[in-house]
């Protein structure tokens, strides 16, 4: 590989494993997503310093330049990312309507049980405001 | 308070017998339905005064939920839109936890007529169904008023269905339904997520729940716009074929792990 292409190629998957490391270091991204992006960059830094390592992977992919195998493999972890990232959001999304669900219910519930207490106590305010409150609906 | 279930296994010793003792819930999903909303709510109070109606108000901007609660309905407020399928499901949940014996699921534009109810329950219990789908294309006597893409569209689901489940299906995208609590407690735990009702039929084939239509009345909406607008028919042809394909493959969850299953599931294909 072209020297100048190995070090841009070196500046970029090394600047990427930086931002990386630093996000996570100020907590901005979750270890649980971060080891993906981490993994990532890694390997493309390797591939990108080590050039026997990307001849090998051209060669064992039928690819005759070898900076076309270092681009194969960035759009290969491309894709795994977005893959991983859609399956992170469509459980966000599930969990997401469960909590609506839930809430939804619990409002209701909550509206019941106040006007039944209000009802009891013949709309005063009740003498006891932190009285326990009945655990079953009527 | 205590209610024993229906026993639904063995034929009931009279028709109404089951329905005096057990409790009923109404739950009528809506999104921007005020207009409507209010009357449907008090014809089914009408018709049946002893059930509980319970309106799901899918983030609606406009005043259903007020409109709701004026015509006397319990309104579950979801903080935004979950689509058809999670506000429906939030009905099965809302059944399972107060322990209602039926729930039955009826549009809020009007387009079902609560008269039908009866014979609702009268065909779960002669045909000893646990879902009961009240069908627009069984009888030649009800007419339904509805542009010919949607008809094509729904008889291609029709066709298919009917193929995979072996039984004819003639209006799979009907939301007229009444569910007993095997259904229910399916349901609650599993419902499909954005055209639930085509899906719903496939789950209730392979859960071995019984399905069974009757011909009702169904008339032109009250108000408002229906969520399959015409313009966005193709779409929801694909999507709704997409859910059926995916739906054969997917994985089916036993409804209540760790106990006596009310719901066993069979393997898919």
């Amino acid at each position: 590989m072209d020297f100048h292409l190995q070090i841009v190629a070196l500046l970029g998957s090394g600047g990427l494993l930086l931002l990386v490391l630093e996000l996570v270091r100020r907590r901005r991204l979750l270890e649980r997503y971060a080891l993906v992006w981490l993994g990532s960059a890694a390997a493309l830094v390797a591939l990108s310093a080590w050039a026997g390592l990307l001849q090998l992977l051209a060669d064992a992919i039928g690819v005759a330049y070898p900076p076309s195998a270092l681009f194969a493999a960035a759009f290969f972890f491309v894709i795994a990312l977005l893959l991983h990232f859609s399956v992170a959001v469509s459980r966000l999304a599930d969990q997401n309507k469960v909590l609506a669900q839930r809430l939804a219910m619990t409002e209701q519930r909550l509206a019941h049980l106040e006007s039944g207490q209000a009802a009891r106590s013949g709309d005063r305010l009740s003498e006891h405001p932190t009285d326990p409150i009945p655990q079953e609906v009527p | 308070m205590t209610i024993s279930p229906p026993r639904l296994e063995q034929p009931p010793p009279a028709p109404s017998g089951v329905r005096a003792q057990a409790r009923t819930l109404v739950i009528v999903p809506a999104y921007n339905e005020a207009e409507t909303v209010g009357n449907v709510v008090a014809s089914l109070h009408a018709v049946r005064p002893q059930v509980d109606v319970v309106v799901l108000d899918d983030g609606s901007t406009d005043a259903t939920s007020t409109e709701a609660e004026r015509a006397g309905a319990t309104v579950l407020r979801l903080p935004f839109n979950l689509g058809i399928g999670g506000a429906v499901q939030t009905g099965f949940q809302y059944a399972r936890a107060n322990d209602y014996d039926f729930m039955i699921q009826v549009d809020a534009d009007g387009q079902h007529d609560p008269d039908m109810i009866d014979r609702l329950f009268q065909a779960l219990e002669e045909r000893e169904a646990d879902v009961v789908v009240g069908s627009r294309f069984l009888s030649d006597d009800f007419e339904y008023p509805a542009p010919i893409s949607r008809r094509t569209g729904i008889h291609i689901f029709a066709f298919l269905l009917s193929r995979i489940v072996g039984q004819r299906v003639s209006d799979p995208t009907s939301g007229f339904r009444l569910y007993n609590r095997r259904a229910i407690a399916l349901f609650a735990r599993d419902y499909p997520h954005d055209y639930p009702e085509v899906e719903a039929v496939l789950m209730l084939h392979f859960h071995r729940l019984t399905m069974r239509e009757i011909p009702v009345r169904m008339y032109e909406r009250g108000g408002g716009v229906s969520s399959i607008r015409s313009g966005k028919s193709a779409y929801y042809m694909i999507k709704v074929l997409l859910a059926i394909f995916v739906g054969l493959l997917r994985r089916r969850p036993v409804p209540e792990p760790g106990e006596a299953a009310p719901v066993s599931a069979r393997h898919t294909i």
